[in-house]
């Protein structure tokens, strides 16, 4: 199972089977055990299935083929890892191209989850860097070796640039295409030679995107575009509060609604399938079904949130602690106590969750999707299906985002589709669409949080006690990973950015409390640092204040031991022109830094807090993930991340009344519009050391950023998220 | 039966004139680089163009359409729409992609219109396009890179 730290993150397009059919391409497979390469012709996914480590394939036309492994959802990963191989093989970046693995764990397993063929955690470009370059090198080596015995000189004088193929000696080259279909029949260099960085020509550089072209014409093919000869389109009554299941229905009316072919009753609800995605939702709309709430949460996240207070006072599970905070606290000159509170919140990816899946005549089964976590995915609907996970083929496609919500540990909405096509009879293929209320209103959410904590410091203003208490649902427990990640009732994704706190604090500890709701949660872009960075950034800005030292001044301090952590600090305060003194009236600076998932990234916020709002004018971000391998990707994460995260930090919340969710759609759960966007400035730290993710780590830090900010220019700590002005005069 | 030209081409359509434009367009059509975001016209994600002006699709029924000409992302052409595309690509906006279609629609819309918009014109022109992967800057960039080889 998963020994990653922590999964979240996206990747893959369906499978383009036009490539792999393409006629007369070569397969250059790797076995990096050094057994004999084998090339196979006219390949096809079983052939490249066939062999191991199979990343790239050269065709005559000279083009090369990378096979990316995980989920495309928008992170640009798909150029980043092509980059990595096509940088080693020596190819000419025009000539590159991409297509999804096939779900294949042997072969395509993310390496930081163990066994599991998945994509999060921002782990896609750092478990595929040395596979990618071996596999790049090898490729090399090989075409080296045959230009060499066709030439019958040294190999030791061959070189490679651009896809083309040089003997400098005797002016001889060729290009790729005509060396890879002999190429291939070599041995495979089991220690192929890996490029010194001075040797790197696109690694580094700003590299087109290999998908820019595809998604500004309409031709990148998401889930929601399949379209399958004679498919139908499904939509489910889903219960209205989490955990009711269906007590009756009547389908009479749904029945007589034009192009409703087939009303069905599945585990999740009632299935209207029918011709079109428009007449299933008016079928669903003249569906009557009564719910069995016995089972059901029917709360209000109010109520939830006031258990959690109560629950806050007791200690939780001790998931870190050194020294005595408690004795500490009772000898600091200040002590600052502190309560924050997280709602819940959903992905609200652009593309709304669906996935086509129908019966093949061979008795296995195609699904078409955007798969982030393929090895489960592919169990649980082959289980459900009643045959091994190897009849359930899956065809990736470009995934209309995902920030979390299409890794799910129960594979929720592609179990759905296993069990609708089962109920349907498995006749035609099943386009199972969630609508954008089904999408928001289906769970799965950033779980709600409620963080304690009294921090105290001296005389002197250094801080000699931070005692600390969470209570939060546990992502993990319950899932097919909690016997991997969950130790003694924690789990790691819950508290990770604040139990491991790289903040020199001489007495500490951290409890935790999970959260029994029956609310269905999920890793949100980021993960626990959406609401540990938070705190830990807000607190320690807290305490600066109270010790009158500089806030930047002060986390330098307490990170004397991070110095990655105090580089980008020092980077973001340089570059934004860092003081704590508002510029101006109603105008502020606010920062914070924080290391997510390897990653490290430090942002000023240039904030307005006025009784009219909080406008965010200017993000300055520093960010070090080692080997910046596409930089321009790396700053569209970075620029992104303020995007995405803006709306969070200012308005967001999914909210139970009765256990009833309340927000449906864009109008009640508004994401950052255009005129909302701040400029973002992102630099990069020059690094050698292995890459890291840009997925997830531009998020943690802007909440706290603008909080700060807040402060500096308002005077008010506001320690709920989203933040909320009202009431608040301007300093 | 209700016949409805998009990008030239005219089709025969059998479906209700209450159905929304972008579910022929998608369902029926099979023209599937017009997207459905949310609806309810909060999203932009499913904007054409009608008779060249930027429409959301979710909220153009079929019988309402007429004789108008239908656009989408497949079939827009000319002068403007290639320099959109092309900023676009030279400044590599896209993530996800999923709501750029509409993004794209409603950009070339604005500069049809108006060829050298202002920071203010492009937050009123797009405001409607939400893009959850917040490629926002680069959206901006690229518009006033449009207009600039358009000048």
């Amino acid at each position: 199972m998963l020994n990653v730290r922590r999964p979240n993150h996206p990747s893959a397009r369906p499978s383009r089977r036009g490539i792999l059919a393409g006629a007369g391409a070569i397969v250059i497979a790797f076995r990096l055990d050094a057994k004999p390469a084998r090339a196979a012709a006219g390949p096809d996914l079983a052939a490249v299935k066939a062999q191991p480590n199979a990343f790239v394939r050269i065709a005559p036309d000279d083009t090369v083929t990378v096979v990316i492994k995980h989920l495309d959802m928008g992170q640009g990963n798909t150029t980043g890892l092509a980059t990595i191989l096509a940088d080693e093989l020596g190819a000419d970046w025009k000539n590159v191209r991409t297509e999804f693995a096939p779900a294949d764990a042997a072969l395509y397993n993310n390496s930081l989850m163990g066994p599991i063929q998945g994509t999060g955690g921002s782990t896609a470009v750092a478990n595929s860097w040395f596979q990618l370059r071996k596999a790049g090198a090898a490729a090399r080596e090989m075409l080296m070796a045959e230009a060499a015995f066709r030439w019958k000189v040294p190999v030791a004088q061959i070189t490679v640039a651009e896809g083309v193929v040089h003997h400098a000696p005797s002016g001889r080259q060729a290009r790729f295409g005509e060396l890879a279909a002999s190429a291939a029949a070599l041995p495979i260099p089991s220690e192929p030679r890996l490029k010194d960085p001075s040797e790197w020509r696109l690694i580094g550089t700003k590299v087109p995107r290999l998908d820019s072209v595809a998604k500004t014409d309409g031709t990148a093919v998401y889930s929601l575009d399949i379209r399958r000869p004679n498919q139908l389109t499904a939509v489910v009554a889903r219960a209205p509060r989490f955990g009711a299941t269906v007590a009756s229905f009547d389908a009479a009316a749904a029945r007589k609604v034009a192009g409703v072919l087939d009303v069905v009753q599945v585990p999740t609800g009632v299935a209207v399938i029918a011709r079109d995605t428009w007449s299933a939702m008016k079928g669903r709309e003249a569906l009557t079904v009564a719910w069995d709430d016995s089972t059901a949460e029917t709360r209000s996240s109010e109520a939830i949130l006031s258990e959690y207070r109560e629950r806050a006072k007791g200690p939780g599970l001790t998931a870190s602690e050194r020294g005595d905070p408690q004795a500490a606290l009772k000898g600091a000159a200040k002590v600052i106590e502190a309560e924050f509170t997280f709602p819940y919140l959903a992905h609200a990816a652009m593309e709304p969750l669906n996935a086509t899946i129908e019966r093949a005549p061979d008795g296995g089964y195609d699904v078409y999707a955007g798969f982030q976590f393929q090895t489960v995915e592919q169990a649980t609907m082959a289980a459900i299906l009643g045959v091994t996970p190897d009849r359930v083929r899956l065809h990736s496609n470009w995934a209309g985002g995902s920030f979390g919500r299409r890794a799910t540990p129960t594979a929720d909405y592609l179990a759905e589709a296993a069990t609708v096509l089962k109920a349907s009879g498995e006749k035609a293929p099943v386009h199972l669409v969630w609508t954008r209320e089904d999408d928001m209103a289906g769970g799965y959410y950033r779980p709600t949080v409620l963080h304690k904590v009294r921090a105290g410091i001296d005389a002197k203003g250094a801080v000699v006690g931070w005692d600390h208490v969470m209570v939060g649902k546990s992502i993990m427990i319950g899932s097919p990973f909690e016997a991997m990640i969950v130790k003694d009732g924690i789990d790691a994704t819950t508290v990770e950015g604040a139990s491991d706190t790289p903040y020199a604090l001489p007495a500490y500890r951290f409890g935790v409390h999970n959260g029994r709701e029956g609310v269905p949660v999920l890793w949100w872009r980021s993960v626990g640092h959406t609401h540990t960075a938070h705190v830990m950034e807000v607190m320690v800005d807290e305490l600066a204040h109270a010790a009158d030292v500089d806030p930047v001044a002060y986390r330098l301090s307490l990170l004397a031991q991070a110095p990655r952590l105090s580089a980008v600090l020092k980077l973001a305060a340089d570059k934004a022109g860092w003081t704590s003194k508002p510029a101006e009236k109603g105008r502020g600076l606010g920062v914070a830094v924080h290391e997510s998932f390897g990653s490290y990234v430090a942002m000023v916020a240039d904030v307005t807090a006025q009784e009219a709002g909080i406008r965010v004018n200017r993000i300055v971000a520093a960010v070090d993930v080692g080997v910046p391998v596409n930089p321009d990707v790396i700053r569209a994460q970075v620029e992104g991340a303020v995007g995405f995260a803006l709306s969070a930090v200012l308005r967001n919340r999914i909210t139970l009344k009765d256990g009833h969710v309340q927000e449906h759609n864009f109008d009640t759960y508004a994401p950052t519009r255009m005129s909302e966007m701040p400029h973002v400035d992102v630099h990069i730290v020059p690094s050698r050391v292995a890459p890291t993710g840009i997925g997830e780590p531009g998020v943690p830090v802007l909440a706290p950023a603008i909080a700060n900010a807040v402060f500096a220019t308002t005077g008010r700590r506001l320690r709920a998220l989203p933040l909320d002005l009202s009431g608040v005069k301007g300093a | 039966m209700p016949k409805l030209t998009v990008n030239g081409q005219t089709h025969e359509v059998d479906a209700d004139p209450a159905m929304p434009l972008l579910w022929v367009l998608r369902d029926r059509l099979d023209a599937t680089g017009t997207k459905y975001g949310c609806g309810i016209a909060q999203c932009g994600a499913c904007t054409i163009h009608l008779d060249g002006q930027p429409v959301r699709a979710c909220q153009t029924r079929l019988g309402d359409v007429g004789t108008a000409q239908v656009t989408t992302i497949e079939g827009v052409s000319g002068r403007v729409a290639e320099a959109v595309q092309a900023a676009w690509r030279k400044l590599d906006v896209v993530q996800c992609g999923y709501c750029q279609s509409g993004q794209i629609m409603s950009a070339i819309g604005l500069l049809s219109g108006n060829a050298k918009p202002s920071d203010a014109d492009i937050d009123g022109a797009m405001d409607g396009n939400i893009c959850r992967c917040g490629t926002y800057q680069r959206i901006r960039a690229a518009i006033h890179e449009a207009a600039r080889t358009l000048a």
